[in-house]
């Protein structure tokens, strides 16, 4: 998984509260082209799941037999599965399910991480302590494997994949919000907010939140394609979500029966995962780079 | 050294207190009685009690913790619910096959992606270097499962190649090692080219460059070496991933590793085997994690843990 802190994403404090600042993070942005690129691949995907019903005739989960593991032809352009489905179809709607848990995946990962890294880098000690050994604890585990062991404990589904995922993904929101906390904790407008007399939940809410946002940002866009990675592997175990919903990593996972007969009903779902995780690879990265040049990887 | 190793290892102290909590607390989350939970659904009523009185069900929390934790001091798993054997064993059964498999992609992994990493640096901005980036993110982007089937297609199915899954002979370990390879390659790879552009644009290299040295000795003996320590940094915490990976790869190729048992124990709930292979998994990246920091040691003689 690619991580953001591993490249030391967190910017000096206030660097992008100006608008000149922000100004030119999209100037740079929006040269890089591979981050242009999946940006816009991303949009497409978004459109897709947004526009399904309009895209795809009829119910992409209601089985036609007589039409079993056609190959590619115009009336269906990838070929349909072993029930006689349009894999586009299921591809289209699939990319609604997909997306939908990457912004559960990543909502659990920021309601739970966030705080948590918040408190643990402002307020020190005993706290810090112990929330550091538990995220030392969590990330004993490879990601992967914390929520395969969440699932085996919460059942398959959508919903348990999402808080599975989520939670394996907290300990990285840990870290990387506690260490930009250390950096901007001794600044001197936290200073004279203290001084001032603000409780330490406003200091937290109003003056530090709004300068880890960034890294966080950068973090969120690779935590989506890595959950959309965790999620298809979760489904191709059939422990994720559940047929007939399409999902790409269940498709993938019901097609391997097929190889010998029909390998294109196991192509195009990999097809459809490989291009969204890269989509939120290149954005991640060109976030990264627009952010901190001198970490181009 | 010797210190060093002993502090590392009682440092990894709490971290396996925290992972025998996880676990522990793992079972006590799932809807109702953890005895019959571990016992299966088929158990006998006698089953459940004997395994009842073993974890000391009726004793307070703490005790059902600390009896928890004498019986992994011996390295009691408990029995699988499915097959009644010893955890341990089953376990034990499978891990040189999920070994070979890691030992075999890692290797992999560094024959290609270091060489690759250090080509692209050499020549960056230019194709080759625009290549291998590339190639990079789309390892990192592909799902593993999927590279798996897809090489199982090409080479089992249309040309007939190599086996499609299975064990036996070295032919059956080339598809699933290269899979596992495929992301871990591009990781180093990446990691490989940002730290060779760095040390080849030191002080040293351009010293070593001026005495007249050729640039192969430059690259290998004075950038290269160098730029080991986060390479290897960067092969240790894939080794995770790996793992990860392989309980996906094992899958596709029918791999009889401990990523298939685990994923068979999952669907069959049966709960000693996923417990028990999860915490050798922990255990696993934990002792590679202090290999690395070992290894550190003996790559560059500047570091030394007295």
């Amino acid at each position: 998984m690619i991580e953001a802190t591993e490249k030391g994403v967190c910017p000096p404090p206030h660097e992008f509260s100006t608008d000149t600042g922000l100004r030119r993070f999209c100037f740079k942005l929006r040269r890089n082209r591979a981050a242009v690129a999946g940006g816009i691949m991303l949009l497409i995907y978004l459109a897709a799941a947004l526009l399904a019903p309009l895209l795809v005739q009829g119910d992409a989960s209601a089985p036609n037999l007589m039409m079993a593991l056609e190959t590619p032809s115009p009336k269906d352009p990838l070929g349909t599965d072993e029930l006689g489905r349009s894999i586009l179809g299921r591809i289209i709607y699939g990319a609604r399910v997909s997306l939908l848990i990457a912004v559960g995946v990543v909502a659990v990962g920021l309601f739970i991480g966030v705080p948590l890294g918040l408190v643990s880098g402002y307020f020190g000690g005993k706290i810090d302590f112990a929330i550091q050994r538990a995220t030392d604890a969590m990330l004993a585990f490879p990601g992967f494997l914390l929520a395969l062991a969440l699932v085996s404990v919460l059942g398959v589904g959508i919903k348990n994949t999402m808080i599975s995922i989520g939670i394996s993904m907290v300990p990285q929101y840990i870290r990387l919000v506690r260490a930009c906390v250390l950096t901007v904790r001794s600044e001197v407008y936290v200073e004279a907010a203290r001084a001032a007399g603000t409780r330490d939940g406003m200091i937290l809410w109003r003056h530090i939140l709004p300068n880890v946002m960034v890294p966080i940002t950068v973090q969120t866009s690779l935590s989506m394609g890595t959950a959309i990675l965790f999620a298809a592997g979760l489904g191709f175990l059939g422990i994720g979500v559940q047929p007939p919903t399409p999902e790409w990593g269940t498709m993938l996972g019901s097609a391997r029966n097929y190889l010998f007969h029909a390998p294109h009903v196991a192509t195009f779902p990999g097809l459809a995962i490989l291009l969204a995780v890269l989509s939120f690879n290149l954005l991640g990265d060109g976030l990264r780079d627009a952010l901190d040049p001198r970490f181009k990887i | 050294m010797f210190n060093f190793i002993i502090k590392r290892l009682l440092a990894m102290i709490p971290v396996l207190i925290g992972i025998s909590l996880l676990l522990f607390f793992m079972l006590r989350m799932l809807p109702g009685d953890p005895a019959q939970v571990l016992a299966g659904q088929m158990a006998s009523v006698e089953e459940i009690e004997t395994i009842r009185r073993q974890l000391g069900l009726d004793r307070p929390i703490y005790e059902q913790y600390l009896l928890y934790l004498s019986r992994l001091a011996h390295l009691d798993l408990g029995r699988s619910a499915r097959t009644q054997n010893p955890v341990i064993e089953e376990v034990w059964a499978r891990l040189p096959n999920t070994m070979l498999l890691a030992v075999a992609a890692i290797s992999m992994a560094c024959l290609f992606g270091i060489p690759a990493g250090v080509i692209s640096a050499m020549r960056p901005y230019t194709w080759v270097d625009y290549l291998v980036t590339m190639a990079s993110l789309f390892g990192i982007s592909m799902p593993v499962f999927w590279l798996g089937i897809m090489l199982v297609v090409v080479f089992s199915v249309i040309l007939k190649w190599l086996p499609a899954g299975g064990t036996g002979s070295w032919q059956h370990v080339i598809l699933p090692s290269v899979t596992l390879a495929s992301f871990v390659v591009a990781f180093i790879a990446r990691m490989t080219r940002s730290t060779m552009l760095e040390t080849l644009n030191q002080d040293y290299t351009t010293t070593a460059r001026s005495k007249g040295l050729k640039e192969n000795v430059v690259v290998v003996k004075h950038a290269l070496k160098n730029a080991l320590i986060p390479i290897v940094t960067v092969v240790g915490l894939q080794f995770g991933l790996l793992l990860g990976g392989a309980v996906l790869t094992e899958t596709v190729f029918a791999w009889p590793g401990l990523g298939r048992l685990v994923v068979d124990s999952i669907l069959a709930r049966d709960y000693p085997v996923i417990q028990g292979t999860i915490l050798i998994f922990g255990l696993l990246y934990i002792l590679v994690n202090l290999a690395v920091d070992i290894l550190y040691a003996v790559i560059d003689p500047r570091i030394r843990y007295d």
